[in-house]
């Protein structure tokens, strides 16, 4: 560090050393390279190369109606007044005339009805909202079941796991502020759930609605929570999640001239450029057309909130509905602790098991690392087919998602299939343990057999349909053989060993005792690529041995 | 016409013709006799009571008993009123087909005058909810479309959804969709209690409140525009989801693979 | 296909017609190496290239055209026109039309970018080196050295005292933070536990206030099989802390024959089989009252709990805790429906000091 102090100007002009620019383009860009040091961030980044899938493009639905609702948010800013005081509405949609409302619900009519394009926008933002999330929800699917998450993609998968849950958090946050019947409901739920939590539940109450509920502060709290706050956050996490992109380079998939240690695909500078700034627009179109034709939360017809009065198919969003769904299947348990004190476990224990739902997907590349013991960087994906246990337990954990939004959908579940919305909380609640156990063990079949299928068509070539007869009179089907690019990509997975228990005795002979966390680590290795975990792959001795062998089978 | 023909001879066709033709020309006296004759129109009103009798003991006494004190199968319908007749038998939930949670509005079988008969007679029975007159349940108050909303909020929606859309309730029980409900009906649900329905009487909820809930449940299921385009069924944010899922994230990744494909070589290899 | 093939006439493999990389040697499933590239139309056909450029130029014309379209719709369109498009509806015309101009205007830029990428752009695959991420161990013992160095140099670990006393400080400080945070609300205390039916008395009573009519009611008002939501007497619509008053207030009036009321606390809490139960739901506070007349039994529209209204309010199915809690009615002088008393028990959602 010290050495480059010494060397300071010696020349009496000082002089760059820099070639003349060719251009008044150039020379701009020299000037901002001279204070920014632009060429050298760029000479790495300008060429970067992107691999070419869909799946892979994702996340970038994710960026971009996240921009979306930044964009539109801001807009409705300029006209949302975040207050509880009392106005009557006297606008021009008469079936509210002359109803009591707060100026929270008013600004939102307001929006609606008379600003133009203020309704297109706000569903712009609420349509770009439920994208956000499911498109958040797909890309961690994806990223899930392809291995994506494997070092050195770890953290990255941390900081988007915060990404999702504070999305759905600021979701909440944002359909509570127009303060109408079904958004109340909302926040009703979430004092209610706030009182059941042990000692501090009616401080933190208290505190939150700065009273009782529902007070006049709940929804300026919430506005402030949910434009400068949450968004904050997430525009840090999300710049650092772009970061490590670029810093790890993308994944991709096995193929001929991929390996681990080179990414292939397309240069940023001109093609994706061009496909990833033109998927924006192509994102924003889409979600534009869908605001033009679906009308997404009519707060004119819910109403404005009033605690004594409710609508019924009272459900949050769609990503709350998982919770929803707990919380409505839970049995009503209610104990007396400590003398007297009330635990209300009929909510305490959904609103245990909600984080925990999230948190199992989010811990998971670590248990994943942990009980294989890999510490290997890896940039070439799996196939869901090629890691069984982890695709089986995606889908479990895939299906419990599922259950529970069938329970917190559960009454418009029995009024449009004729059921008895009882039988629904009843199957819910048997389906929460039992489906995710079924699932988990077809899927891990299913992903076997696929395994079995890649084996036989690397080994026999694929079935080309056609039936030729041998001399003998014995007719066979004609195998083509694969192509050298199918035979590496069928054959490019790692086939990881289960790691095994120290041996029971040292070097020098003294006995070691394995632990309890050792041992519970191998049986889970086991589990992951023992026996029964994975189909051995095709290998270059059977290959041969069966193309000089019996014949072109 | 076809299914007509095939029940001529049905064992009750004879009766149904003959009840018909009484019910017409008896409908027809009560309806256009002048109402200041109290002479004439007491003896139309026992007519009507003996012909709605008649009806009463074909269609409903095996479940209700012939003089409505009802059975193991239904209920007495002793003080129910005309009302109650004409809103279940209008709307063609009575007769029921068969015993279930719940016992469905299907299609009407009965004239208007039929009813008036059946309900005539019920009537008889015990005093109970009058069947509405038109001014009953038509608003004239020009604000009648806001306050019946805030009035649906607090006494409806519950059940029927915000756009009156219906829900569930225990059981395989529901509470049915408002959509295409005549007014008279609707007036007619809130005055006697349905089935499930608790009711709204008048001693509680006045004429004119129930005229204004019908005034409201007649805009946001007929005449209320959705301005922001399709109201995916007025269902709240599951059907906004399911859409959401379908059509937004669907459509995108669509074009996502779209974007990401390899162009098509000129050469297929 | 009975007859023979021959071997001639079997399907060649493509596999090996890239030819420079069959796998000929020792491993089958060694990787031949990237696919040679091959031209797509528009790299070897002029008029091909042209077409796209044509098409890419028309997708951003049209997206002109688009912007135009919406500006045009935004001064022409009435805001409060309503449209009937098949098969939206009745719509607004100009959410319509500004959704519409705006997704075709954006999609069609995306669009446009997006085919000139596949089309005209070099579709050339590269392959880029990757570095591993891990630092080689002499970087690692060097700025390893460096942080001793500066720990050193800083006298942390040695001088104890600034040590702990800068760990004490940090660890304070924010405490003033939290302690700014105390005024966003009063502290519970027995708010909870008590409802704007507290002022009721047996001297003096307050009236059960019918909802919809804003007047007091007798009991002949209320009907076998009805349902009336009440709130007390002097509770006014456009008072200050309505909301937060009828959050707790509110009342759910239902009248059972006496001989089919179950419970027989609950039948003498009526009044000749009027209950007056909380319209606020025990399990996180909704207002229930989906009340079904025959069965007794009320559900809750939120997460389903089900009370039996003819047995004090009972939880029959559902996460609801424990019962609804009930209002001890009576009449007053001039034979209106009163309270004489505030609930036994705090309504809505239990909580943590709530006394079972």
């Amino acid at each position: 560090m010290s050495s480059t102090s010494g060397a300071t100007t010696s020349a009496s002009k000082p002089a760059s050393t820099r070639a003349k620019p060719a251009n008044k383009g150039e020379a701009a860009v020299d000037w901002v390279d001279g204070r920014l040091g632009i060429y050298t961030l760029a000479k790495s980044n300008l060429r970067k190369i992107f691999p070419d899938h869909w799946s892979f493009m994702l996340g970038e639905i994710c960026l971009y109606s996240f921009v979306i609702i930044i964009l539109t948010g801001v807009y409705l800013t300029l006209f949302f007044k975040p207050s509880m005081a009392e106005v009557v509405y006297h606008g021009p949609y008469t079936p509210l005339e002359g109803i009591r409302m707060s100026e929270a619900y008013a600004s939102t009519m307001n929006i609606s009805f008379e600003i133009r394009g203020g309704l297109l926008i706000r569903q712009i933002h609420h349509w770009a909202a439920l994208v956000f999330v499911a498109a958040m929800l797909v890309h961690m699917m994806r990223v899930f079941f392809t291995g994506a998450f494997r070092k050195p993609r770890e953290i990255n998968w941390v900081f988007g796991f915060l990404l999702l849950v504070l999305g759905m958090f600021d979701g909440f946050f944002g359909y509570s502020l127009p303060d109408d019947l079904l958004s109340g409901t909302g926040i009703r739920f979430m004092e209610g759930a706030i009182l059941a939590v042990p000692i501090v539940g009616t401080y933190i109450q208290m505190f939150l609605f700065g009273g009782q509920f529902p007070g006049t502060d709940i929804v300026p709290r919430f506005f402030t929570i949910h434009v400068l706050l949450i968004p904050g956050i997430m525009l840090g996490l999300l710049v650092a999640h772009l970061i490590l992109v670029f810093y790890h380079k993308h994944t991709q998939w096995a193929g001929p001239g991929k390996t681990e240690k080179n990414v292939v695909g397309m240069p940023l500078m001109p093609v994706y450029m061009a496909k990833a700034g033109g998927f924006f627009f192509l994102v924003f179109g889409v979600i534009s057309a869908i605001s033009a034709i679906a009308t997404i939360n009519p707060i004119w017809a819910y109403g404005p909130y009033r605690p004594d009065q409710v609508s019924t198919d009272a459900q949050p969003d769609w990503y709350m509905g998982f919770s929803e769904g707990l919380i409505r299947v839970m049995p009503g348990w209610e104990i007396s602790v400590w003398g007297g004190h009330t635990l209300n476990l009929g909510v305490m224990i959904p609103l245990a098991i909600f984080p925990m739902v999230l948190v199992a997907i989010a811990v998971y590349p670590f248990i994943e690392g942990w009980i294989t013991g890999d510490k290997r960087e890896h940039h070439i994906l799996d196939r869901p087919r090629n890691a069984p246990v982890r695709t089986a337990l995606g889908a479990a954990w895939i299906s419990l998602y599922l259950v529970l939004l069938v329970g917190g959908g559960n009454d418009l579940f029995a009024t449009h299939f004729h059921l008895s919305l009882n039988s629904i909380t009843y199957f819910v609640r048997v389906g929460f343990f039992v489906v995710p156990v079924v699932v988990f063990f077809i899927t891990k079949r299913w992903c076997l057999g696929l395994q079995r299928r890649d084996k036989e068509k690397v080994l026999h070539g694929r079935e080309s349909g056609i039936i030729k007869r041998l001399p003998h009179g014995e007719f066979v089907e004609v195998h083509t053989p694969l192509a050298a690019k199918d035979l590496h990509t069928l054959t490019a997975h790692d086939q990881p060993q289960p790691v095994e228990l120290p041996a029971e005795t040292d070097e020098n002979g003294v006995a070691r005792k394995a632990g309890v966390l050792a041992k519970t680590r191998a049986k889970l290795s086991e589990g992951f690529y023992g026996e029964g975990a994975q189909i051995a792959k095709p290998t270059a001795e059977e290959f041969r041995e069966i193309e000089s062998g019996h014949g072109h089978h | 016409m076809k299914k007509l023909s095939a029940r001529r001879r049905h064992p009750l066709a004879a009766l149904v013709v003959l009840l018909l033709a009484l019910a017409a020309t008896g409908g027809l006296y009560a309806a256009f006799a002048p109402a200041e004759k109290a002479q004439a129109d007491t003896s139309a009103q026992s007519l009507a009571i003996d012909e709605g009798k008649k009806l009463f003991a074909v269609g409903c006494s095996s479940c209700h008993g012939l003089n409505g004190q009802g059975s193991s199968d239904g209920p007495s319908l002793v003080g129910v009123g005309s009302a109650a007749v004409d809103f279940q038998v209008g709307t063609g939930r009575m007769p029921a087909q068969q015993p279930g949670a719940q016992v469905p509005s299907k299609k009407n079988i009965y004239s208007q005058t039929q009813i008036d008969q059946m309900a005539a007679f019920v009537a008889s029975l015990g005093p109970g909810p009058v069947i509405p007159t038109e001014e009953q349940y038509t608003a004239t108050d020009a604000n009648a479309v806001a306050k019946g909303g805030e009035l649906f909020r607090t006494n409806c929606a519950q059940c029927h959804n915000f756009a009156g859309q219906g829900g569930a309730l225990t059981k395989g029980k529901y509470a049915p969709s408002l959509d295409g409900v005549d007014p008279k009906h609707i007036y007619e649900a809130m005055q006697t209690g349905p089935q499930n329905m608790p009711s709204f009487p008048d001693t509680t909820m006045p004429e004119e409140q129930k005229k204004q809930i019908v005034a409201f449940v007649r805009h946001t299921t007929n005449d209320e525009p959705n301005p922001g385009g399709l109201a995916l069924g007025s269902l709240g944010p599951v059907t906004e989801g399911l859409f959401g899922w379908i059509f937004g994230l669907g459509a995108l990744i669509a074009v996502a693979i779209w974007v990401a494909a390899h162009t098509t070589k000129a050469k297929k290899s | 296909m009975s007859h023979d093939i021959s071997e001639e006439n079997l399907p060649e493999s493509h596999g090996d017609s890239h030819g420079h990389a069959v796998a000929v040697h020792d491993d089958p499933f060694a990787d031949p190496g990237l696919p040679v590239h091959e031209p797509r139309r528009t790299d070897i056909d002029e008029r091909a290239a042209k077409r796209a450029e044509r098409q890419v130029s028309l997708m951003f014309v049209v997206s002109m055209l688009a912007t135009i379209g919406f500006i045009a719709s935004y001064v022409v369109l009435d805001i409060d026109k309503i449209v009937y498009i098949f098969p939206l509806g009745h719509v607004s015309a100009l959410n319509f039309a500004l959704g519409l101009t705006l997704g075709v205007a954006l999609f069609c830029i995306g669009a446009g970018a997006v085919h000139w990428a596949r089309t005209l752009m070099s579709d050339h695959e590269l392959p880029a080196e990757r570095h591993p991420i891990e630092a080689d161990d002499e970087v690692r013992a060097d700025v390893i050295e460096q942080f001793r160095t500066g720990a050193a140099e800083s006298g942390f670990g040695r001088r104890k005292m600034i040590r702990n006393t800068l760990i004490g400080s940090m660890a304070m400080v924010p405490l003033s933070g939290v302690v700014l945070l105390r005024d966003l609300g009063p502290m519970p205390q027995q708010k909870l536990n008590h409802t704007g039916w507290e002022a009721a008395t047996v001297q003096k009573p307050l009236q059960l206030i019918n909802m919809n009519t804003n007047e007091p009611m007798k009991p002949e008002d209320v009907l076998v099989g009805s349902l009336t939501f009440a709130k007390p007497e002097g509770l006014e619509e456009d008072a200050e802390d309505f909301q937060v008053q009828i959050a707790k207030d509110a009342l759910m009036l239902i009248r059972i024959a006496p001989e089919d009321i179950k419970d027989s606390t609950s039948r003498d809490k009526g009044f000749e089989g009027i209950l007056a139960y909380s319209k606020i739901c025990t399990h996180v506070g909704c207002p229930i009252s989906l009340y079904e007349q025959q069965t007794h039994h009320a559900l809750c529209p939120c997460h389903q709990s089900t009370f039996d209204l003819a047995d004090g309010a009972r939880v029959i199915f559902g996460p609801a805790g424990h019962p609804l809690p009930q209002l001890k009615i009576t009449t007053d002088e001039q034979g209106f429906l009163v309270a004489t008393g505030d609930f036994d028990e705090p309504v809505g959602p239990s909580f943590w000091e709530r006394k079972r």
